[in-house]
Formats: C-alpha cells, sequence, structure tokens
C-alpha cells in the first residue's frame, strides 16, 4: 500500500504572530517556519504503518514556496520515501489544494492519504474533507488511532462528546488529531540521507488545476485586547471579588 | 424558499444548543430553512419547527443517517444546499467533519468558523490561534460556512411554528460504517454551552486530583475543561481539551488552574467574559489574560475555594 502524505510549511507554534500595520495580512518577515504539527503527525503515523508493514511506499507532498523543499526534507528525514513540491508563492486556499492533491493522487494511486486535520495558520479544517469529497473516498478525521482491519481501517475518531470508532474503506483519506502519535525526531543520519531522496518540482499548472481565489481577504486586524486584570491576594478577596464586582457567582 | 439551509446538530433524541447560536448568524443572512438529518429523529425536527423564525424543517429520516457519517450526510447536504445561497453548520466537530465536504462537492470554498457577518458575502473568521481575524469576502455562488457558536448569541428555542416536510434520503454511500462510540458521561452542562466553566491542567498531577476540581465546579453548576497538556497525560478525556485545536468557550465564568496559559490555550477561552487563574508562578501567561488572578498552590487554594462558593 502506497502512502501520500501532504505536509504544509506554516509559523512555528510557538511564534507569536503580529498582523501587518496596514493590516494586509501577518507579518512573515524573518520568522520561524515549520512543519504544521498536524503534519508530522500524519508523516509519523505513515512511518509507523510502513515499519509494521502495512505500506510500501510514503510520498510525501506539499504545495507552497521553494522553501517548502525544507518542510518535505523533514518529512524524508522521518521516514518518507520521496517528495513531490508544487511550487507557488500564491495563498492557496483548501479547496485548490485538495484539487490540486487529487490530481497527484489520481497519478500515484496511493491507498491512503493521511492529512492533518488543521494547519495552525489557517486553521481551516478543510482539506482532508474536501480530498475525501474529490476523489469519492471515506474519510476519518480527527484520528487518534489507525488499525489495519482486513481490508480496510478501523479509526477511532476525537468527537465533542468522545470517542468514535469507524470501519473505512480502503481507499481513503484520515486526518490526524493531537493523540494519534508523537513524531519522532529526525536523527542526524537520517537528516543526511533524506538529503538523498528524490524531489520532484511542479507547478499548480502542471496539475491543470485553476488557483484563483474565491475568497478574497480585505482585512486582517488584531483581536480585541484583553487587559491583565488584578491579583488577590487570596481566596477570601478572590471571591469577594467574583460576587461583589465581577457578579458572575 | 428561503435563502438559507441551516444544518440542525442533534443526537437523534434532542436538538444541539449548538443549533440555535448557528441560526442567529442564519438569520443575519436571510430567511432559514432547518435540516435535520438522522435516523428516528422526528422529535427533533418537531424541536426545530418551534425555533423563533424558522421558515421550514426538512426532515431526512433514513439509516443512513444514523450517526451522522460524513459521507452519508454531505451528499444529501450538497444535494439540498444547491438550491440555496447559505449552507451553514455550527462549529462542531460534527460540523467540522461532513461540511467541507459539502462544499467541495458543491465546488465552493468554505468559509471555517464564522465569527461575524458584514454583509451578504463579507465576513470575518478567526485564524493562527484567534490571534489574528480576517475580514474575507466570498465570490462563491453559494456560502458554505461552519459557525463560531460562541461568537453568537443562542436563537430563542420557542416561538416559532414552522411545518416539518420529508425529504427523499441521498442514500447510503457505503464508503463508511459505524463501529461504536465511547461518550462521556456528564451530569454537567455541556462545555461549549455552560456559564461557568472550571479547567485543570497539568499542574493538576494526576487524574485523581481532577475530583477537586470537579467538587468545585459541581458548587458552580459548571462544566469542566482541560488543557492540551492535561489531557495528553491521561488524567481527562479527549473532550475536555479547550484551545486552538479543541473547543472554544466562552462563558461568563473561566476558572484556569494549573493550566499555564499558552497560546494555544488561550485561543480556546480568551473570549470568556470574566478569567481567574490560580497559578503558583506569579510569571505564567494566563495571568495576562486573567481579571483576576491567584498565586498560591492549586493544592491549597482549590480546596479553599469549594468551600467558600
Ligand atoms: C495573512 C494571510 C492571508 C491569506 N489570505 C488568503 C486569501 O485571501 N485567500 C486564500 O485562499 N488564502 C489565503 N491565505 C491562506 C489561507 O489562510 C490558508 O493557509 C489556506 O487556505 C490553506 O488552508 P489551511 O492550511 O488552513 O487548510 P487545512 O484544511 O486546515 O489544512 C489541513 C491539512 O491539509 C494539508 N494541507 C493544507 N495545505 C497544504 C499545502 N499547501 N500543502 C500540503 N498540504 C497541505 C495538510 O496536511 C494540513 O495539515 C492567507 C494566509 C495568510 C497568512
Ligand atoms: C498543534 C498544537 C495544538 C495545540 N492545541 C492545544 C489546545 O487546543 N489546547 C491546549 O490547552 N493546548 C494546546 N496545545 C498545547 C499548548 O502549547 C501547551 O503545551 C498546553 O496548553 C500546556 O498545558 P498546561 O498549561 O496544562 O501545562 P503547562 O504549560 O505545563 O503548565 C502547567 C502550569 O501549572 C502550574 N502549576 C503546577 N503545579 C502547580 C500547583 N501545585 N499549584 C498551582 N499551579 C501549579 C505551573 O506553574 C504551570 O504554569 C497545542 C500545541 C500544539 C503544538
Amino acid at each position: 500500500m502506497k502512502i501520500l502524505v501532504p505536509v504544509k510549511r506554516v509559523v512555528d507554534y510557538n511564534v507569536k504572530i503580529r498582523v501587518k500595520s496596514d493590516q494586509s495580512g501577518i507579518e512573515l518577515a524573518n520568522v520561524k517556519m515549520s512543519m504544521n504539527p498536524f503534519c508530522g503527525i500524519a508523516v509519523e503515523e505513515a512511518v509507523r504503518l510502513k515499519e509494521k508493514g502495512a505500506a510500501t511506499e510514503i510520498i510525501a507532498v506539499s504545495i507552497g514556496p521553494q522553501q517548502a523543499q525544507e518542510t518535505l526534507r523533514t518529512a524524508l528525514a522521518m521516514g518518507a520515501d520521496r517528495a513531490i513540491l508544487v511550487q507557488t508563492d500564491e495563498a492557496v486556499e483548501p479547496l485548490a489544494v485538495a484539487k490540486m492533491l487529487k490530481a497527484i493522487v489520481d497519478k500515484e494511486t496511493p491507498q491512503l492519504v493521511i492529512l492533518g486535520k488543521q494547519s495552525i495558520d489557517g486553521d481551516n479544517n478543510q482539506t482532508g474533507q474536501m480530498l475525501a469529497a474529490l476523489l469519492g473516498w471515506g474519510q476519518g478525521t480527527f484520528a487518534s488511532k489507525v488499525e489495519k482491519d482486513g481490508a480496510g481501517l478501523k479509526i477511532t475518531r476525537e468527537i465533542d462528546g468522545g470517542l468514535e470508532t469507524l470501519d473505512l474503506k480502503l481507499p481513503c483519506v484520515v486526518t490526524t488529531d493531537l493523540r494519534l502519535n508523537e513524531p519522532r525526531y529526525a536523527s542526524l543520519p537520517n537528516i543526511m540521507k533524506a538529503k538523498q531522496k528524490p524531489l520532484a518540482t511542479m507547478s499548480p499548472a502542471d496539475l491543470g488545476v485553476d488557483v484563483t481565489p474565491r475568497v478574497v481577504t480585505l482585512k486582517v486586524s488584531e483581536p480585541p485586547k484583553r487587559k491583565a486584570g488584578i491579583k488577590v491576594k487570596d481566596v477570601t478577596e478572590l471571591v469577594d471579588k467574583l460576587k461583589n464586582e465581577a457578579k458572575v457567582i | 424558499m428561503a435563502t438559507v439551509l441551516l444544518i440542525a446538530e442533534h443526537d437523534n433524541a434532542k436538538l444541539k444548543p449548538a443549533t440555535l447560536n448557528a441560526m442567529t448568524a442564519a438569520q443575519k443572512l436571510g430567511d432559514a430553512d432547518v435540516l435535520v438529518a438522522g435516523q428516528g429523529c422526528a422529535a427533533v425536527a418537531e424541536e426545530a419547527s418551534k425555533i423563533a423564525g424558522v421558515k421550514k424543517v426538512l426532515l431526512a429520516d433514513d439509516a443512513a443517517y444514523g450517526h451522522f457519517l460524513a459521507e452519508n450526510l454531505a451528499a444529501l447536504v450538497a444535494k439540498l444546499g444547491a438550491n440555496y445561497g447559505y449552507v451553514l453548520a455550527p462549529s462542531t466537530t460534527t460540523g467540522k467533519n461532513m461540511l467541507p465536504r459539502a462544499a467541495a462537492l458543491l465546488d465552493m470554498q468554505m468559509l471555517s468558523d464564522v465569527s461575524g457577518i458584514e454583509n451578504a458575502n463579507t465576513f470575518v473568521r478567526p485564524f493562527y490561534a484567534g490571534n489574528a481575524f480576517a475580514t474575507v469576502q466570498s465570490k462563491d455562488k453559494i456560502k458554505v460556512m461552519t459557525i463560531r457558536t460562541t461568537a453568537f448569541d443562542p436563537a430563542a428555542a420557542t416561538g416559532g411554528g414552522a411545518a416539518v416536510e420529508n425529504v427523499a434520503s441521498a442514500g447510503d454511500t457505503g464508503l463508511s460504517g459505524f463501529v461504536s462510540q465511547q461518550l462521556t458521561k456528564s451530569e454537567r452542562p455541556e462545555l461549549t454551552a455552560a456559564r461557568v466553566v472550571v479547567s485543570g491542567g497539568r499542574g493538576m498531577g494526576s487524574g485523581e486530583n481532577f475530583k477537586m476540581i470537579d467538587a468545585l465546579a459541581d458548587k458552580l453548576d459548571a462544566a469542566v475543561g482541560a488543557s492540551r497538556a492535561a489531557v495528553d497525560a491521561g488524567f481527562v478525556p479527549n473532550d475536555y481539551q479547550v484551545g486552538q485545536t479543541g473547543k472554544v468557550v466562552a462563558p461568563d465564568l473561566y476558572i484556569a488552574i494549573g493550566i499555564s496559559g499558552a497560546i494555544q490555550h488561550l485561543a480556546g477561552m480568551k473570549d470568556s467574559k470574566v478569567i481567574v487563574a490560580i497559578n503558583k508562578d506569579p510569571d505564567a501567561p494566563i495571568f495576562q489574560v486573567a481579571d483576576y488572578g491567584l498565586v498560591q498552590d492549586l493544592f491549597v487554594a482549590l480546596p479553599e475555594l469549594t468551600k467558600a462558593v
């Protein structure tokens, strides 16, 4: 079984982002970028399936600028076999990302695509579901457990009320939640080896996908600032404030 | 013909309150029909018909929708939604699972987690863990959106008298099947709808110690939440997680105990009206958003607080 793992380059989760003063977007100059954490979980899961003998080849894909090559090298160092960069400097919407991924799936014919449930920059939580729709495949989103089960997969999902387990036919799409696994750090030898692994580059036009945005960002603004309140000296003062000042209890 | 199709969230027996918040958003856009898709869910359709302002309730009662499988639901929503200007669902795990799939079937670029409506095609949504808000204009014919429920007051649950109309099932795609569910049982209010939330973090030290949080929550009729670290450590189940990648809450009172206040946690609770933080580290970032901060060992402060309220 071949597995495709889309990985996205995003602002590192430790960075406190700043809105540009002209409100045109987020300040991205000289900001540390990393692989989206949920994508790291996706790569790890694919590598574990391969280590268990349930997968034969892992292809990492990223859609983004030239520098997304670094993200792909990270995936290769973690254990992906080869990589594809669809190079674009545009901010591509989830539907367009899903269409490009579909074109790659049509070419590569993986049985499983594992994506992150959400990117920590766009926070859209759409791409995997859209890809599954376009392919006409089943979807196991927000997965906290993935098990090979006969001809299909058994997926445990994190839902608002607790957990849910589904059976999925292969081929299918899985998106990762936080508890699925803890991604490994790539070892130095593996980082060196990753440099030799194949990385192909193409463009959205090569995939025949129209990436014209459907949604225009008019303005990006900062949320209203919460001002820090006061420190109370003990529980008695706290209860007094909650009862008599805030009037919430 | 109404302009908005709102997908109701329910468990086949009762409507989930998130539906009412999404209804308020829907009504800013025009007349709204509500789709109740499930199995044996006539009572839910009845309940939905009473929501103030609902035009019509569409009831799709079929085994294919019994467990809200995304593949089956999205096919139905795409089929019915094609006739509307807007297709909305509350931003719950059910909505987030199903709606992007329906949007792709309709070839529409969905908007996630909409928190503001400027006009018929311009919306506000948070991204970057709520550290920025984008005002976006959709050029798509059908606007498909999940609604951030904490950003809209609930519509009145009664006062309406819409007709219920049966709609045909779009069938079972057979792509996925339901196996089982492990729901967290609780007598407490639902986390996303509670007036008071008491959350514990890694500082709680163990699942056993969370009983202290439970005791305070019982006294305040509060829901119990947690940080990711507390969930990852196995102190509490996953559905307790508040944050960027968990649940978003905005109660009147949020009490954070033994939580440091990472950006990802703040993303899920900083719109609460009043925030209380109890942490032994005076420099914990949570104090930067807390209205009332208490620097103290939680194992001393928490029992005292429980006794005092
Ligand atoms: C300031 C700013 C303004 C923006 N303005 C616009 C705008 O006007 N229009 C616009 O269309 N977009 C805009 N974007 C980009 C947009 O916010 C999202 O980054 C984009 O829509 C993708 O959504 P997502 O990553 O949140 O998808 P999600 O659905 O959250 O991603 C889930 C998963 O899909 C996969 N995935 C997603 N994207 C990729 C990718 N590129 N390569 C490989 N795998 C991927 C990953 O596995 C990921 O974990 C803007 C971004 C910024 C920072
Ligand atoms: C992709 C991604 C998504 C994430 N999503 C989320 C999310 O949705 N929600 C979320 O919460 N986090 C999320 N996180 C994790 C987040 O970054 C933090 O790691 C997490 O919130 C920390 O939890 P905590 O505050 O309980 O633990 P810590 O940061 O370890 O803080 C524990 C606090 O308890 C205090 N403490 C310890 N003992 C005592 C005591 N006896 N008395 C008083 N105080 C005490 C300490 O001073 C400390 O401040 C995410 C991270 C990533 C990378």
